[in-house]
């Protein structure tokens, strides 16, 4: 019930997001979600991609700095109020939210969100208990 | 262990006898020379007057510009047919500094590089790998016809061609490794990474052509499983091998048979008394070629008299702490890069490669220290780059008194230098 998302290192240089998405793009690796992050001179690129593991290996291979972490992708009906009960779900069960970005689907009716917290598991548990359905396989 | 015992543990009176004597000696072949003769009729004053070690101080300085306003051949002392070898410096700008060995010189110079290597534990049975690069500059042949002195067995690779190196250091079973410390640690780098530090035999490692901090040597020590030491010299005085660590590493042993060290006040050229820390000034004592009365050397260290645990009574001079004129000054504040290096030797997560860039904006000086963040947990959340930025910049504050812009950049965007390191970008001068 969990997936990948990988973090990369981005110095403020023109051109340097260009050659991250340009690496994955040349090497079939599809981008499904993504956030930047930035200060004044270097920011955090974090994605999710069909191929974790391949990503990681291109991006390496170029001398990128880069992480993997386990993240929660979460699907909700696209209608007010039903992110709302996604995080009154975690910050009842105590799990904050360190960080959350939303997902490209391809449903019309759906929504879908990127949740990065320390309690992975936990917070699984939490959702799929309270019905919330999770994203486990990123096509 | 001693490669010439003898005069490595002389008694100090034994010691400064013999320098009195030389130092007569030396004075008068430099008198020969027209830029010294001009110097000391000047000064008003002539090699007789000479009476005590302590007399040296009324002689002038000399400069490394008196090399070269007189380049290429204009400090020598003896006629051209009397030079066996030429050697120049690796300056960057203009003309390089010539200088010139008559074969005793040659033959001097061997033995104070085999004294730095003996005393770092080389004996014959060792295979000497040099990757300092062989040409004008001293270094490496300083280093070659030393070992070959003592018996050991030279491989003269030279610098550059990283894979060749690892792959000769490997198969020819280096015991020693020579190079600068910017290229030992990358070379370290490069090995450790191919998995083949265990197929190396290195156990020792002789550092020089640049300064090292601790933990930078720490670093290469560790990644190779060596025990380095540092020597120093420069070409003007002889090459390196003016002075060297022994074992005990608590100072480099001034070769005081044939060189005097004073230790001066570099803004009133006021002589310090033993123990201050100023510019090191070398007089040579028995150099043929190229005498050098009071030589401003520009580097800022200390003098302790106290005989070595090793038994070298031979005086020690402190780790240079940086150049006079490396010497970046900031804001006012005199800050030296080897500063910067010690501090950064010991933050976790950057890599120990780093450059400095120096700015002038809106009338004020800025200093921005660039360093590889190499640790990709911290990717995780801002937070902790950040911290990162703020401790580095927290503990360079504490040491150097300014606060520093701190950049983090991707792995290996750093440039490795295979000869001396080029650290500092200073742009306040470029309009």
């Amino acid at each position: 019930m969990t997936i990948y998302q990988i973090s990369v290192f981005i110095e403020n240089k023109q051109g340097r997001l260009t050659e991250i998405v340009k690496t994955l793009s040349t090497n079939g690796i599809d981008i499904r979600a993504l956030s930047v992050a930035d200060t004044t001179d270097f920011g955090i690129l974090r994605i999710i991609v069909n191929d974790p593991e391949a990503a990681i290996k291109v991006l390496k291979a170029e001398g990128v700095t880069v992480s993997k972490t386990q993240v929660i992708g979460v699907s909700f009906d696209d209608k007010t109020g039903a992110l709302t009960n996604v995080l009154e779900l975690l910050s009842n069960a105590g799990i904050s939210v360190e960080y959350a970005y939303a997902f490209i689907t391809h449903s019309k009716n759906n929504a879908s969100v990127i949740l990065r917290v320390e309690q992975v598991e936990e917070a699984i548990k939490v959702l799929t208990d309270a019905g919330v359905s999770l994203i486990d396989t990123i096509e | 262990m001693f490669f010439q015992k003898e005069i490595e543990t002389m008694p100090r009176a034994d010691l400064e006898k013999l320098q009195l004597e030389r130092l007569k000696e030396s004075v008068k072949r430099a008198s020969n020379v027209p830029v010294y003769k001009k110097k000391f009729e000047e000064a008003g004053i002539t090699p007789d007057d000479i009476k005590s070690l302590d007399d040296l101080k009324k002689f002038p300085f000399t400069y490394k510009a008196d090399f070269r306003d007189n380049y290429p051949f204009g400090m020598y002392a003896v006629p051209m047919k009397d030079i066996v070898r030429v050697h120049a410096s690796s300056g960057t700008t203009g003309k390089p500094t010539v200088v010139g060995y008559t074969k005793n010189d040659i033959d001097m110079w061997s033995d104070l590089v085999a004294r730095v290597a003996v005393a770092a534990g080389v004996t014959n049975e060792d295979v000497v790998h040099v990757a300092f690069g062989y040409g004008l500059f001293t270094g490496a042949f300083g280093l070659h016809y030393a070992n070959e002195k003592i018996g050991a067995t030279v491989v003269p690779m030279s610098s550059g061609n990283t894979e060749k190196q690892l792959m000769l250091l490997q198969d020819f079973g280096a015991t020693v490794l020579v190079a600068t410390p910017t290229y030992a640690l990358y070379l370290s780098e490069v090995a450790k990474e191919k998995g083949i530090v265990d197929k190396l035999k290195l156990k020792i490692g002789l550092f020089g052509a640049e300064g090292c901090s601790a933990g930078m040597r720490e670093q290469i020590e560790r990644n190779f499983g060596i025990i380095a030491t540092d020597n120093y010299g420069m070409s003007e005085l002889i090459g390196p091998g003016v002075s060297g660590e022994c074992k005990f590493r608590c100072g480099l042993h001034i070769a005081e048979d044939h060189f005097i060290a004073e230790i001066i006040d570099p803004a009133t050229g006021e002589v310090l008394p033993a123990g201050e820390e100023g510019e090191l000034v070398i007089t040579s004592l028995t150099k043929e070629a190229l005498p050098v009365i009071r030589y401003r050397t520009g580097d800022i260290t200390s003098l302790n008299y106290d005989v070595c645990e090793c038994g070298r009574t031979h005086v020690r001079m402190a780790k240079v702490r940086g150049r006079s004129d490396d010497m970046l000054i900031i804001k006012g504040v005199n800050v030296f890069p080897s500063q910067i290096e010690g501090v950064l030797m010991n933050i976790n997560h950057i890599s120990p490669h780093y450059m400095l860039e120096v700015r002038r904006e809106n009338f004020s000086d800025s200093l921005t220290v660039i360093v590889e963040l190499i640790d990709e947990k911290l990717l995780e959340r801002f937070q902790e780059l950040d911290a990162l930025r703020n401790e580095i910049r927290a503990k360079l504050r504490t040491v150097l008194g300014i606060d520093a812009k701190i950049k983090l950049v991707s792995p290996n965007t750093v440039e490795r230098f295979q000869g001396k390191a080029k650290r500092v970008i200073d742009l306040r001068d470029k309009d």
